[in-house]
C-alpha cells in the first residue's frame, strides 16, 4: 500500500495518535467525570485554574478514536481562557477545530463539553462564588 | 512495517489461479448462459462444473441442488424467505438460535411483519445453541429451523448433526448458514440432515459477487427475486459467471486443501491466543477456548478498561487488519448482538476485538501481533480513566474480581447517569 487510508482526517488522527494534554493534574481545581450513556464511553477532564483563567488542562478518555481526538482538542482549546469564557463553551468549537467529524460521532465532542463543564461546576462547588456554566450543546453534524 | 491480515472472516484474498480461471470469462468467453448459441451453451458447461464443485464441497446429493445467487446474504434471504413463503399453508412458526448472523435475523424480522412468529433460542455462555431447546421450541406450526455452523463473530461451532437428526425426525427443514464456516469445516449436508445451507467462496479465497444456496430437492423453495427463469426459477437474473466459475475453483481448492488450512490456523489459533494472553493481564476470550468447539480461524476478545475501536484503529496503524464488535464501530452505537446474547458485561463488549487467521498467516505474523498489541493495550490504558480508576481501587475488574470498588458498569451508569444498554 504506498497511501494509508484512514477512518477520520488527519487532523482526528493527528489527536488520536498524539493526544494533547493527556493525563491528570496533581491538585487539580476542578475536575469532571462524564459518561455518554448512548455507547458507553468515558471521559475525565482536570482543570488548573488561577485568577479566574484555566492555567492547565488534562484528560483521560475510555472510548473510541474520535472521542480521544475530542478531549484532546478540547483540552487544546481552553487552555488560557477564563472561567467565564470557558462556561460557554461549545462541542462546535471542538468539531470545526477537528475539521469536522462523522454524524454518528458528534455525540463524542458533547462528552468532551460535558466533561469540560463538570470540571467547571466542581470547580464552582468549591467556589460558591462564581456563576454557573450554560449549556449550549449543539448536536447539528459538521462535513468530514 | 509488516502487514498482517486477520479480518478473514470479513474477506479473503482470491487465489491467484482462481484469478486466472475467471479471467476468460470477461472478455473472451462472455457470454450469457441463458443464450441458445454457441456463447450461451459454452458457459453453460463451465456453471454446469462449478456447480458440480460445490456440490462436493458439501456432499449434496446432486449438483442440481446448488443454486447461485450474489452472495451470501442473498443465499440467507432467499433460504429463509423462501422456505416460509412456500409452506405457509402448512404453519407461520420458525424456530432460531439467537446468535444468527443479522441477514437471518433481519429477514425473519421482515417476516414477523407479515404475520410470521418466530422463536429465538437461547444460547449458553460460550455461543452454542442445546439441541434439546430448539427441540422444545418446535409447535406443530413450525415450517423452518435456522441454525449457523460456526458463529461469525465468537467462532463457537453448533451442534449440527444433532439438530439435523431432530429436524429430519419432526420432518422440518433445516437451514444452516455457513457463510462463516464454509470451506473451513467439513461439511456433509447428507449426514447431518441439512436442507438448506449458505456459503459464499469470498470467505475461502473465491471471488466475491457470488453466494451458494444449496436446496435438497424435498425441501419447497420459491424465489423472492423475480423476471427470469435462472436456477430453475428460484433465482431471477442473469448468473455471475466469472465470479461462479473462480468459486467452484475455489471451493475444489478448500475441499482438498482443508485438513492442511484447520491444521495451520489451529496451531497459529493457539500461539495467538496463548500469547496475548501470557503478555496482557485482564484480557478474555470470547466464545470457546481453541479446540473442537470452536472454528480455528476466530479469536474474539475483549480487553478490559479500553474500547475497541481506538484498539482496531492503533493496530490498522500497525498495519494489522482487525474487526470488533464495539459499540463505537457499529453504525447503530450498540454492541454485537452476539457479545449481548452471551451475556457479556457492557464494558467488556466495548473493549472487543476480532482476529480471523487465514492460511497465509505465519507464525512471525502472530509474534508480530502479541507484541504490537501488547504496546497498543499499554497506550490505550494509559490514556483511560478506568485502568487508573481500577489501579487507585476505585473500581474493580469484571474479568478478574477482588471485590474492592464498585463495577465498571456500576461507574458508568453513576458518571453518564443512566446504565449503557
Amino acid at each position: 500500500m504506498s497511501d494509508t487510508y484512514t477512518l477520520y482526517n488527519s487532523t482526528v488522527m493527528d489527536h488520536f495518535m498524539n493526544p494533547r494534554n493527556m493525563g491528570d493534574l496533581k491538585d487539580a481545581d476542578g475536575i469532571g467525570e462524564v459518561g455518554a450513556a448512548a455507547c458507553g464511553d468515558i471521559m475525565k477532564i482536570s482543570l488548573k485554574i488561577k485568577d479566574g483563567k484555566i492555567e492547565d488542562a488534562r484528560f483521560k478518555t475510555f472510548g473510541c478514536g474520535s472521542a480521544i481526538a475530542s478531549s484532546s482538542m478540547a483540552t487544546e482549546l481552553i487552555k488560557g481562557r477564563t472561567v467565564e469564557e470557558a462556561m460557554s463553551f461549545s462541542n462546535q468549537e471542538v468539531v470545526s477545530a477537528l475539521g469536522g467529524l462523522p454524524p454518528v460521532k458528534i455525540h463524542c465532542s458533547v462528552l468532551a463539553e460535558e466533561a469540560l463543564k463538570a470540571a467547571l461546576e466542581d470547580y464552582q462547588k468549591k467556589r460558591p462564588s462564581v456563576p454557573a456554566p450554560s449549556r449550549t450543546t449543539q448536536l447539528q453534524p459538521m462535513a468530514v | 512495517m509488516r502487514h498482517v491480515f486477520l479480518d478473514h472472516q470479513s474477506t479473503t484474498p482470491v487465489l491467484p489461479e482462481v484469478f486466472e480461471a475467471m479471467r476468460p470469462y470477461f472478455i473472451e468467453i462472455f457470454g450469457n448462459p441463458s443464450s441458445l448459441h454457441q456463447h450461451g451453451l459454452r458457459v453453460r458447461d463451465a456453471i454446469a462444473n462449478a456447480r458440480s464443485q460445490f456440490a462436493a464441497l458439501i456432499n449434496a446429493e446432486s449438483a442440481d441442488d446448488i443454486l447461485f445467487v450474489s452472495g451470501g446474504t442473498e443465499a440467507v434471504n432467499l433460504a429463509v424467505k423462501g422456505v416460509a413463503y412456500a409452506n405457509q399453508r402448512k404453519g407461520n412458526h420458525i424456530v432460531v438460535s439467537e446468535t444468527e448472523h443479522p441477514s437471518v435475523l433481519s429477514s425473519l424480522e421482515f417476516l414477523e411483519k407479515q404475520g410470521f412468529v418466530t422463536s429465538k433460542v437461547k444460547v449458553n455462555p460460550i455461543g452454542w445453541t442445546d439441541p434439546a431447546e430448539i427441540r422444545a421450541a418446535i409447535t406443530d406450526k413450525t415450517t423452518l429451523i435456522c441454525v449457523h455452523y460456526a458463529n461469525h463473530d465468537i467462532g463457537t461451532i453448533q451442534s449440527i448433526a444433532e439438530i439435523g437428526t431432530i429436524a429430519t425426525e419432526k420432518g422440518i427443514p433445516f437451514f444452516v448458514d455457513a457463510v462463516a464456516s464454509a470451506g473451513w469445516l467439513p461439511i456433509d449436508v447428507q449426514t447431518m440432515g441439512i436442507s438448506l445451507l449458505s456459503l459464499t467462496p469470498h470467505r475461502f479465497y473465491g471471488p466475491k459477487g457470488v453466494g451458494v444456496l444449496y436446496r435438497n430437492r424435498r425441501a419447497r423453495l420459491v424465489g423472492v427475486q423475480h423476471g427470469g427463469v435462472q436456477e430453475g426459477g428460484r433465482r431471477a437474473g442473469t448468473e455471475n459467471v466469472p465470479s461462479i466459475v473462480g468459486g467452484g475453483l475455489a471451493a475444489e481448492i478448500a475441499l482438498r486443501e482443508m485438513p492442511i488450512r484447520i491444521a495451520h490456523t489451529a496451531k497459529l489459533q493457539k500461539r495467538l491466543w496463548d500469547g496475548l494472553k501470557n503478555s496482557i493481564p485482564y484480557i478474555k476470550l470470547n466464545g470457546p477456548e481453541p479446540g473442537p468447539q470452536r472454528i480455528s480461524t476466530n479469536l474474539n476478545i475483549s480487553t478490559e478498561f479500553i474500547e475497541g475501536e481506538g484498539q482496531l484503529l492503533l493496530c490498522d496503524m500497525n498495519g494489522i487488519a482487525v474487526a470488533s464488535g464495539s459499540s463505537c464501530v457499529s453504525k447503530s452505537l450498540k454492541i454485537s448482538h452476539v457479545l449481548a446474547a452471551i451475556g457479556l458485561d457492557h464494558a467488556l463488549a466495548q473493549g472487543n476485538i476480532i482476529m480471523t487467521l487465514g492460511k497465509d498467516n505465519t507464525e512471525e505474523d502472530v509474534d508480530y501481533v502479541v507484541e504490537s498489541f501488547q504496546k497498543i493495550v499499554q497506550k490505550l490504558r494509559g490514556m483511560s480513566p478506568m485502568w487508573d480508576e481500577f489501579e487507585r481501587g476505585i473500581i474493580d475488574s469484571v474479568i478478574k474480581p477482588a471485590g474492592r470498588g464498585k463495577s465498571f458498569s456500576e461507574h458508568a451508569a453513576a458518571v453518564s447517569g443512566k446504565a449503557a444498554h
